[in-house]
């Protein structure tokens, strides 16, 4: 196949909307010599790795041979069956965790097929001609509500709509995309891409109603008694607080609220940008909030964290990138206050022993007393992570919660209320977009069973 | 989704897409699990009698990390017993009664061997036969296969016997080996043929052992002439198929075999005449699945394209001619995308040893392109076309490792055909126009 895919010669750099600057993509689709070399490279394994390291399963093999003879309409389809937000999980996917980790030539080439990219190439495809592969099923006349319009409602909605079900989507915020739209990182996805994936979604019929916080109006009895099931993925609204006095000092944010406005509003984000900026935190967030910071201009971005560099939750990779983009990072440091008179100067840490394990078997950190130091910042970001709010939720009878996380069934993602489906965030506790599609989809296929058996 | 189903010569499949006689359709086993991945028809592994095969059989021609780009195997017909095979087919056509399943025929010269190996696949329920008169190793010596298929008169005789028997339909599957297709096709349809299915495999020795030194591949030591197929001979079986759709006196549909992987060798291949397609090696190499592709790439490029099965069927062939009709007056010449270009110099060397000294290197400065040289173009220079010295010949982009960065522009500067017939007829003789000769490429 090694000739084929220079049939048609593709654009040099064909990316719309690949911007310069400190928040253009980090990483482009495959085209040209490059695609020619990967596509063949890839030995279309058979039961293979990738497609297992896949939360939605995607068929890897089969749609880089469908990349390889020059179907690209069918590497898209291929690609959203099985995820339907496959554009924005090609872009934001950990593939160095997922299907690029289980590559069989990370073995004896050291180097694996970038399958993250060549799903971008495939789903450029879908977004230009601006259309799904895929329509509707048959209408089954029944209703199923979705209440959040993240990764997992959307994946639901949409597997709902291609098995027929008529599906209403309802969100609290006015943008629908949950953090897709608002918390993804600039640099590997914009808003305006997750707002094109929703399209998509309402493409297949599903009907959006944003501004609407469930629970609050409409009250949760009145959804159920409207429909024949409820998918719940409302994602982890409530953001960890610092603790610490000083906490409500103007310049003290939290990193959601910091990243989403840097998406949204990029010029205002702008004018609050941080000279000198302090992250508190060890994950994802913290990193995507500590890199933004600095790519605002901030002159120095120093990232607390309060264990040590191998219990970070970050990925390695976007560890990597922190300091590639020049952040600092302190270890075993926590924050103890914030000061300042009118609004944040500096915030105060001390160094942090590491005891006994805690509830969750890793080791619990202390402050040492007397190690006092001062870093100065004009912005503080708080990245602790996300809550459950639970309270919001206690209007579903039969919703049992378990660490912070709505129980479901494994396999089905019922609750136990049996008119109620959970997943994504508010399930799993806060993971990847792509296991959130997965569970969404995995969702839409048991209502539709569980349905079509009463 | 495009409409791919079919109608060959009274045998139906819900797509053109057919296992050829080989491995994949030993058994009904395979042919089944075939059938589930989407084949659209199976022609069952050659059935006659039983025979015994060598240890080891098959050997591949790898081009650089490619694997089997051309195939080459010692095998012979089934090693089972005729009444397991027709059974299978009878219970594959029961499971599958949608799908086309053929009987590959290879028995003695003898006219009751052929009436009863026939009669035996009716009965079984095939929806057709094919006789095969192409394996050209350890069959051919026994007086059947190619030794059958060379032979004009013998192919004739042949399909004769098992069209007085047949009532379903009878392909006859040619032979490569041969110095002109037309004869033995002519004469298959001339006997009756309902259609003809080609290329078997081609004659050849695809290595030798260089610590051994034993052919491959090897049989305790030795080894023996084998079939060639794979990629490698679709460029054989395009022209052959070709030139068979294209002969005034063959009016039988053709299922074309030789190098099919993929849903464009599939096109290619209908787009020249042929109606259906065999695969065997892609399928020995990735599967069954491979048809999913298959399927999906050809609606997908008929869509896109606005056309059918049945219109795309022959499109080119009346585009395929005889060189001396090509038109002498279009001229082409190379041009480079120089921001595309990596700096390889492929084409460079490529042009001044191996053609005609029309590509030279110019300092990128020269270029007028914006930007600095990009580093593996600031020493030696970047390649650049001498267009009154290009010939047109294609060389320089085949060479290219960069899609689209060697394009062939049209300097044709008349719309006029004029032939090499056309120069006869007005009894000129045609001259290279406008086309200075050089000794070097440095420019
Ligand atoms: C800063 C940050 C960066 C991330 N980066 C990546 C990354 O690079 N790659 C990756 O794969 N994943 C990343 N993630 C994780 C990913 O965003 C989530 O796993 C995913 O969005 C979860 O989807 P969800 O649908 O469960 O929840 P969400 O995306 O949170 O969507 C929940 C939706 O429900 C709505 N909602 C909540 N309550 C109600 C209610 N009562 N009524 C109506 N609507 C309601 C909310 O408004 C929201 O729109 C990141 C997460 C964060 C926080
Ligand atoms: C191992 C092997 C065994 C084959 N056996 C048969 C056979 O029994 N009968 C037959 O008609 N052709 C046989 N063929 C030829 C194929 O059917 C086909 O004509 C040829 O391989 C070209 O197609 P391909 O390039 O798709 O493999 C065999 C080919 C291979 C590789
Ligand atoms: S492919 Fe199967 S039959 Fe052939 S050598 Fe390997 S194991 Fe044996």
């Amino acid at each position: 196949m090694a000739q084929s895919t220079t049939a048609a010669a593709p654009a040099l750099h064909p990316v719309p909307g690949w911007r310069a600057g400190p928040f253009a993509e980090l990483a482009g689709p495959v085209e040209g010599a490059e695609l020619v070399g990967e596509v063949n490279r890839c030995l279309y394994c058979h039961d293979a790795p990738c497609t297992r390291a896949c939360p939605t399963g995607i068929d890897v093999p089969a749609f880089i041979r469908k990349l390889a003879t020059g179907n690209r309409r069918g590497a898209a389809r291929v690609i959203l069956e099985a995820n339907i937000l496959g554009a924005s999980c090609a872009r934001v996917c950990p593939t160095e965790v997922l299907c690029e980790g289980a590559c069989v030539h990370l073995l004896d080439q050291g180097r694996p097929i970038p399958i993250g990219r060549l799903q971008r190439t495939a789903t450029d495809w879908a977004l230009a001609r601006g259309c799904l592969p895929f329509g509707p099923g048959k209408a089954t006349g029944r209703r199923v509500a979705v209440v959040g319009a993240g990764p997992a409602g959307l994946a639901c909605a949409a597997e709902l709509a291609r098995l027929g079900e008529s599906v209403t989507m309802y969100d609290a915020r006015e943008r629908p995309g949950g953090l897709s739209t608002h918390g993804m990182a600039e640099y590997k996805m914009t808003a305006d891409l997750a707002l094109r994936e929703v399209e998509w979604v309402t493409g297949l019929g599903v009907e959006l109603k944003l501004g609407q916080r469930i629970g609050e109006e409409p009250a949760w009895g009145t959804l159920l008694a409207a429909h024949d099931a409820l998918f719940l993925a409302v994602g982890l609204p409530r953001a960890v607080a610092l603790g610490v006095p000083g906490e409500t000092l103007p310049g003290v944010r939290q990193a959601l609220d910091f990243i989403e406005e840097l998406k949204l509003d990029p010029a205002r984000a702008k004018r609050a940008a941080g000279r000198r900026v302090v992250v508190v935190g060890g994950g994802n967030t913290a990193v995507d909030a500590a890199t933004q910071a600095k790519r605002l201009g901030a002159e120095r971005v120093t990232v607390v964290y309060r264990r040590g560099l191998g219990e970070m939750p970050a990925f390695r990779y976007e560890i990597d990138l922190l300091r590639g983009d020049g952040c600092e990072l302190r270890l075993e440091t926590m924050p103890v206050r914030i000061e300042g008179r009118r609004r944040v100067e500096r915030i105060v840490c001390q160094r942090a022993e590491l005891g006994g394990p805690g509830p969750d078997g890793r080791r619990v950190p202390r402050a040492v007393p007397g190690t006092d130091l001062a870093i100065e910042a004009d912005l503080v970001i708080a990245a602790l992570g996300q809550r459950l709010d639970e309270g919001a939720l206690a209007g579903i009878p039969g919703l049992a919660f378990a660490n912070g996380r709505v129980v479901v069934d494994a396999a089905t993602r019922r609750t136990g209320n049996p008119k109620v489906w959970a997943g994504g965030d508010c399930v799993n506790g806060g993971a990847e977009a792509v296991h959130a599609v997965a569970d969404g989809r995995e969702a839409a296929r048991s209502i539709h069973a569980a349905l079509s058996e009463a | 989704m495009a409409d791919l189903s079919l109608d060959f010569c009274g045998i139906r499949s819900p797509n053109p897409f057919w296992l050829a006689s080989g491995p994949p359709t030993n058994s009904g086993d395979q042919v089944a699990r075939a059938f589930e991945a989407g084949w659209g028809g199976a022609v069952w592994k050659t059935i006659g009698e039983p025979i015994v095969n060598v240890s080891s059989r098959y050997g591949g021609l790898d081009l650089g990390t490619a694997r089997m780009a051309g195939f080459n195997n010692v095998e012979l017909i089934t090693d089972r017993p005729m009444e397991v095979n027709f059974r299978e087919i009878t219970e594959v056509k029961k499971r599958f009664p949608d799908r086309a399943v053929i009987a590959s025929l290879m028995v003695e010269s003898k006219r009751a061997a052929w009436h009863d190996v026939v009669a035996r696949s009716q009965d079984a329920g095939a929806d057709g036969i094919e006789l095969n008169f192409g394996c050209p190793h350890g069959m051919s010596e026994r007086g059947m296969g190619a030794a059958v298929g060379q032979v004009p008169e013998y192919c004739g005789r042949i399909t004769g016997w098992a069209k007085e028997r047949a009532k379903i339909p009878v392909i006859v599957k040619l032979t490569p080996n041969v110095t002109d297709i037309v004869r033995p096709a002519r004469a298959a349809a001339a006997a009756g043929a309902d259609a003809l299915s080609l290329i078997n495999t081609v004659n050849s020795l695809i290595g030798v052992d260089l610590d051994t030194l034993a052919p491959l591949p090897t049989v305790r030591g030795q080894g023996s002439h084998g079939g060639y197929c794979g990629p490698a001979v679709k460029p054989i079986a395009l022209h052959m198929v070709s030139t068979v759709c294209g002969d005034r006196e063959i009016r039988v549909p053709v299922s074309a075999i030789g190098g099919i992987a993929t849903w464009r060798d599939a096109a290619e291949f209908i787009a020249l005449g042929a109606a259906s397609l065999q695969v065997c090696t892609a399928v020995m190499h990735h599967g069954f699945r491979i048809v999913e592709d298959m399927i999906d790439g050809l609606s997908a490029y008929l869509d896109e394209k606005g056309l059918t099965l049945a219109s795309l069927r022959g499109k080119a062939a009346k585009n395929v001619r005889r060189w001396e009709e090509l038109d002498l007056n279009y001229r082409v010449v190379a041009a480079i995308d120089h921001r595309r270009c990596i700096g390889c110099q492929l084409c460079y060397v490529a042009c001044n040893d191996g053609a005609h000294q029309a590509i030279g290197l110019r300092p990128w400065a020269e270029l007028g392109i914006e930007g600095p040289a990009p580093a593996s173009m600031t020493g030696a220079g970047v390649p650049v076309i001498i267009e009154d010295a290009c010939v047109g010949c294609n060389l320089c982009s085949l060479v290219c490792p960069v899609p689209g960065c060697i394009r062939m522009e049209d300097r044709s500067g008349t719309a006029d055909r004029k032939s090499f017939l056309d120069y006869q007829a007005a009894g000129e003789t045609p001259r290279a126009a406008g086309q200075r000769q050089r000794k070097t490429g440095e420019g």
